[in-house]
């Protein structure tokens, strides 16, 4: 299935879930509803014409100090999804404001994304909802702030705190 | 409240309560980070009963240096050191599969004599990458002799990166558009005879290794991981052909020139680390395959001088320019620092593609002429540089752990406003856990071997 025929089977299945599709730098691309991720997510893995086996990669990106998406919502989780047996990908984007910034997790779909969701959380402080052990991933558990928001300065100085004493 | 008793030293080693006939119970062993087979940036904490790991919790991060916030600070060649930085046993697959990301947005096209160059170097890191792989763990297990053979091997590969490259490690020899320097002269002799070198030592580590009961013992059904454990876990690579997927970015999506290449695809069916052994050494051997069929078809020949004259210095060069006298001075050729060796303007042409918006003018244009100067000057300085436009790009490579994929963001500005590398051996760390649950704890360390762990690439 190529890329465009799998946006029009998403745009079909799920309506109003799918809030927009695009191809760009052939790269195909659904910009997926947070309160229809979890079903899009399992038709992409699950449904044979699909059959996306493999998370490839799960992250997100902040878009704060995007020109032009300044008032938009502030975060998207983007999600790169494999086949193995149709050799195809797919790239879906959930966007998420920042003062409710939580996501459904996918852990139950692909156990990868304990990991992924950990970073993500880590670094972006995006929660994942249902996720079962939503810690720091790279980061200590003492270090304050959410390193790759685009307002935490790049300068900034942390000590490396030990257990107390 | 602190008991009466004293603490013995049995308590004080695993725990209190331990051999006080409180009953049996699973004791917490944390290995490394400071354990030399965790490199000194993992620490895994066991739950052990007896000798058998009953439960693992792997800890990373130790070597997180930011690397996709530090991208975003600087223009879009500057990430090239950083990546450099990842994947530090094979560099240059790092360097390609970024700069591919980049000219994927860009919607540029390199040219041809660059993607063999890529292909080649990306092929010579792949051996590099296994040969450190095979002899660290290999070495962690008591074989010390194949360690030293294997390093031996992969010495004469980086000599060959040195040639070509002017460095063995932080290499940064990709550029968006192109590299920073044609192949040097020579260079496929000295290739043949390190690849000659190479294939003793791999037939030497095969007569020692292959089939040797020690070795078999300790690898055979050890650390196994099932196949759709495997693919749950986004494991790509030679773990994943460990487990009868044949999946490989360079013959499912191909990119530069694998398409033209004859390889083959190894794999193994246990999954097991014996079988992840057998695969890399599958893939040693393909990789020179492919690496003598590019060097055999590459375009484009030894450097043509095709030019009159003695060189000028580059000053002498300026100030003639200056007095007006700029007949003919584009063609003539200039003395260039050695280290600018094989960026000379035919060289470059050859390698770069043809896109003033991002490629840098070869020296001596940018000496000799105000366009070339003007050009160099739109790139380099702050606020000018390589603008790619509003967007994004996911573009994937084999790296020689599995798919290392670039995901960049551009907002049209002259620095990615976000790069991210999704690194190949963070998702079978991931999985670490279910491999060695249920084993004994000496098999942590040929596992956490196999698997190949490359801190720069797995902390970022």
């Amino acid at each position: 299935m190529d890329g465009a025929a799998i946006l029009t089977l998403l745009g079909e299945r799920f309506g109003r879930g799918i809030l927009e599709t695009h191809a760009q730098c052939g790269d195909h691309t659904a910009v997926v509803a947070r309160g229809a991720l979890p079903d899009v997510l399992r038709f992409c893995r699950d449904d044979p014409r699909l059959a996306f086996a493999v998370l490839m990669d799960l992250t997100a990106v902040d878009y704060r100090a995007y020109p032009g998406r300044e008032d938009g919502p502030r975060f998207e989780v983007v999600y790169h999804l494999y086949s193995l047996g149709h050799n195809h990908r797919l790239r879906l984007k959930v966007p998420v404001g920042e003062d409710d910034a939580t996501v459904p997790t996918a852990v139950a779909l692909w156990p990868i994304a304990n990991w992924f969701e950990r970073e993500v959380w880590d670094m972006f402080g995006i929660r994942f909802e249902g996720h079962p052990d939503l810690r720091r991933l790279l980061m200590y558990e003492e270090f304050t702030g959410r390193p790759l928001r685009k307002d935490y300065p790049i300068n900034r100085r942390q000590p490396l705190i030990g257990p107390k004493v | 409240m602190p008991s009466e008793r004293p603490t013995t030293t049995r308590e004080f080693m695993l725990g209190e309560g331990a051999g006080t006939g409180a009953g049996s119970q699973n004791i917490h062993v944390g290995v490394g980070p400071a354990h030399p087979a965790m490199h000194g940036i993992i620490r895994i904490v066991t739950e052990l009963d007896g000798e058998v790991i009953v439960n693992a919790d792997v800890e990373i991060g130790y070597l997180h240096r930011a690397f996709e916030k530090e991208c975003e600070r600087g223009g879009w060649n500057n990430a090239i050191p950083f990546t450099d930085r990842l994947n530090y046993v094979s560099p240059l697959i790092n360097n390609f599969g970024y700069c591919a990301a980049v000219e994927k947005l860009l919607g540029i096209q390199v040219t041809e004599r660059c993607q063999y160059i890529r292909v080649i170097m990306a092929e010579i890191s792949r051996i590099c990458d296994h040969l450190t792989c095979i002899g660290a763990s290999t070495m962690e297990l008591g074989a010390f002799t194949v360690f030293l053979y294997m390093i031996k091997a992969r010495e004469f590969l980086w000599e060959l990166v040195e040639d070509v490259t002017g460095a063995r490690l932080t290499i940064s020899y990709g550029r968006v558009g192109g590299l920073r320097a044609d192949l040097p002269a020579g260079f496929e002799e000295r290739m043949r005879a390190a690849f000659k070198q190479v294939r003793e030592v791999l037939e030497e580590v095969h007569r020692l290794l292959t089939g040797n009961r020690i070795f078999m013992d300790r690898l055979v059904g050890v650390g196994a991981l099932s196949r759709e454990e495997t693919i749950g876990y986004a494991i790509t690579g030679p773990l994943l052909r460990a487990v009868g997927v044949s999946y490989d970015v360079r013959r499912a999506q191909p990119y530069d020139v694998y398409d033209r290449m004859d390889f083959e695809v190894p794999t193994q069916t246990a999954g097991d680390n014996y079988a992840r052994y057998l695969v890399r050494m599958a893939e040693m051997e393909q990789s020179m395959r492919i690496a003598e069929q590019a060097l055999a078809e590459i375009p484009g020949g030894p450097i043509n001088v095709d030019f009159q004259g003695q060189p000028l210095d580059p000053a002498t060069y300026v100030d003639q320019g200056k007095q007006g006298k700029t007949e003919g001075l584009l063609l003539l050729p200039i003395t260039l620092s050695p280290n600018l060796q094989g960026s000379e303007r035919p060289a470059h042409a050859r390698v770069n593609a043809p896109d003033k918006r991002v490629v840098l003018p070869p020296k001596e244009t940018a000496y000799g002429s105000i366009e070339g100067l003007m050009n160099h000057f739109m790139l380099i300085m702050e606020g000018y540089g390589i603008r790619p436009p509003r967007g994004e790009a996911y573009f994937a490579v084999e790296g020689a752990n599995g798919e290392l994929g670039f995901y960049v963001v551009s907002d049209g500005g002259d620095r990615p406003y976000r790069v991210r590398c999704r690194p190949p051996c963070l998702p079978p760390m991931a999985a670490l856990h279910r491999m060695v649950e249920g084993e004994m704890v000496a098999d942590l360390i040929p596992t956490f071997g196999s698997v190949n762990m490359i801190g720069g690439e797995l902390d970022r």
